[in-house]
């Protein structure tokens, strides 16, 4: 009984781009910047290729939320190999102010509709470094969460994922549907070849709205304001061991 | 009048430089104006992000210790082909991609961003393997492209001789039928992939002097009168062997023949229509990694107190090199799209493209090479 798999997907300024913060301090500048799938997303999506490659899932959709470009994002993932995806329109101020809860809230409402066995999402995005949607989603859906997985063995309706935890790594079994987020060193993706870019064009990909899904997604965070890290300042040379333990008490560190 | 003309116009320059820099400015980002993604589509952004992505991680952190080392990345090569690289405009049938010339030029810019060298021998090992499922018998192409798509086997192009570069029609390399076999006599300079690959495609004379005598025959290596000269000393390119391959009574099945014979000509030319665009496509992403490079430099690097890049004569230089790619990339990009579409004026187009943007790109990777050197 091959099981059904709904990866998300998000499309974040790539990891490359030397971000700048806008002078007027309300966000990054994205207008004009190169923008890829979050990579924790591509190691998601792997995740779903191999078990569709094993033979134990036999669906894989795609979903991201946001604007037209994300189409972008989502051809990418029908060419590593989804089986179809899902546009979630969402745009302008909208999608500025888009939270991880009303995402998440976006995708339990996809998960229940498509009635999939199995979300695989990235651990977090790295341009808000938010690492709740996954959590959220299984709190919504009322489902069991793996998050920060390194390594996933589904059978029988049954996940075993290995955590990689602060203390190091944790097993734990979870039954299905769950909620399984990817660390980094569960796969290393795979890159697209040409002719899966080339069968992606006929691949479906659906669009629909927040209101299509019955969700509201209003913000209930507002962003005060964005700052760059405090420049790196010069360092200076210390002589011995001693000199260093002064120095430190000084800066008040110890 | 005239004097008058020419000052408006030298100033008009001036304006048009400084409105790119201004440009470049408000975007922040010397990539987006001169954005390898521009008018694509996106299954052709799709292409390039891989291709660029497979150049980033497999090719750039390898490229100087093989260049610097002389090493013919070949398992590089092989996991290229394994994303469709290695057979890119040939058709489906056999293992080819069935993409188009558009899709080559694509893959070769952005391979190049990683490593040009190895990027131009695919791009030769592509022409070749064109060469046999364009011209070949059906027979040719089922024993040869699966493994040439997979580069189990490598290829290479023989066309030039000691005796014959730019008028080659005036090749002497031999070739008598004898029962079932053609016996070749006569040697190939400068044969990129010389002495490593493992078929060659050789320009040889079957017939009368004209270039209707030439015929295209498939030599296999280990073929006995097979051999190769030294491996020729150059500056540059060095991951990729070159020599030169010497025919000494060497015996060949007259199944080896592709296409007809007196068709060799004909042939290798329209090889190379395909040839100077992926060629002129390597010199784009040369010249796009170097004006990335220095866009970098630039806004890090001070002297005088301030970023190299509020420099009003390096703005302007950084302007006119982000010009010279962009008019490349369009030249070579309209010659890949009419060789696609086998319009009337197809090969000037891709020799246009081949004469512009490798001095162009040339011109640019020397400039900006010197500023961040």
């Amino acid at each position: 009984m091959a099981i059904r798999i709904l990866v998300g997907v998000k499309r974040a300024i790539d990891y490359a781009v030397k971000i700048q913060v806008k002078t007027d301090k309300t966000g990054v500048v994205t207008d004009g910047v190169k923008h890829s799938m979050n990579p924790f997303d591509e190691i998601a999506v792997e995740e779903a290729i191999r078990l569709k490659e094993k033979k134990i899932a036999q669906e894989i959709i795609a979903v991201s939320c946001g604007p037209a470009q994300c189409q972008e994002t989502l051809r990418t993932a029908l060419a590593l190999g989804a089986d179809r995806a899902i546009h979630v329109e969402v745009s302008g101020k909208d999608y500025e102010m888009l939270q991880p809860l009303a995402v998440s809230k976006l995708i339990s409402a996809i998960a229940k509709k498509e009635n999939v066995d199995l979300i695989l999402l990235g651990k977090q995005a790295i341009d808000d470094d938010s690492n709740q949607t996954g959590q959220m989603v299984a709190g919504l859906l009322s489902w069991p969460q793996a998050v920060f997985a390194s390594k996933v063995d589904i059978k029988d309706k049954q996940a075993e994922v290995v955590r990689e935890i602060d203390g190091g790594l944790e097993t734990i079994r979870v039954k299905l549907p769950a909620v399984i987020t990817a660390d980094l060193r569960l796969n290393q993706p795979r890159f697209a070849n040409l002719p899966s870019i080339q069968k992606a064009k006929k691949k479906p990909m659906a669009k629909m709205s927040p209101k299509d899904l019955g969700v509201d997604i209003k913000p209930h965070l507002e962003y005060l304001s964005y700052e760059e890290p405090p420049k790196r300042q010069g360092g200076g040379r210390v002589s011995s061991v001693d000199e260093l333990i002064s120095k430190l008490k000084e800066k008040g560190l110890i | 009048m005239y004097r008058l003309k020419t000052s408006f116009f030298r100033h008009l320059s001036l304006f048009q430089r400084g409105s790119v820099i201004s440009n470049i400015g408000r975007y922040q980002s010397i990539s987006h104006t001169c954005d390898v993604e521009d008018a694509l589509d996106e299954e052709h952004k799709a292409i390039q992000q891989t291709a660029y992505q497979f150049g980033q991680t497999e090719m750039a952190p390898f490229m100087y210790e093989w260049d610097r080392t002389e090493y013919f990345p070949k398992d590089t090569l092989r996991k290229a082909a394994q994303l469709g690289f290695a057979a890119i405009y040939c058709r489906d049938e056999y293992g080819g991609t069935g993409g188009t010339r558009l899709d080559a030029s694509i893959i070769f810019e952005a391979l190049s961003q990683g490593c040009v060298s190895t990027a131009a021998y695919l791009s030769i090992h592509n022409m070749c393997v064109w060469m046999i499922d364009a011209f070949a018998s059906d027979a040719n192409r089922a024993k040869w492209i699966p493994r040439l798509a997979t580069m189990e086997l490598f290829s290479s192009y023989c066309l030039t001789e000691p005796g014959s570069g730019s008028d080659a029609a005036s090749l002497s390399t031999r070739a008598e039928r004898k029962g079932d076999k053609y016996i070749l006599n006569g040697s190939k300079a400068f044969i990129s992939g010389g002495g490593e690959s493992d078929i060659y495609l050789v320009m040889c004379r079957t017939g009368d002097q004209t270039p209707k005598g030439i015929s295209c025959i498939l030599v296999e290596k280990d073929t006995p009168g097979l051999s190769y000269g030294k491996k020729e000393e150059k500056v540059g390119w060095n991951c990729q062997p070159t020599r030169q391959v010497i025919m000494d009574d060497c015996e060949v099945p007259v199944e080896n023949l592709i296409g007809k014979e007196g068709q060799g000509f004909e042939i290798a030319m329209r090889g190379l229509n395909g040839g100077r665009i992926n060629i002129a496509s390597c010199s784009l992403g040369a010249a796009q990694a170097s004006i990335q490079k220095t866009g970098e430099y630039l806004k890090v690097r001070k002297q005088f107190g301030r970023p190299l890049e509020q420099f009003q004569h390096l703005q302007f230089k950084l302007a006119e090199m982000c010009t010279k790619l962009v008019a490349s990339r369009l030249l070579v990009r309209k010659a890949a799209l009419a060789l696609d579409q086998n319009a009337k004026d197809t090969v000037p187009l891709c020799a246009m493209a081949k004469l512009f943007a490798t001095d162009a790109c040339f011109d640019v990777s020397i400039k900006m090479n010197y500023y961040s050197y």
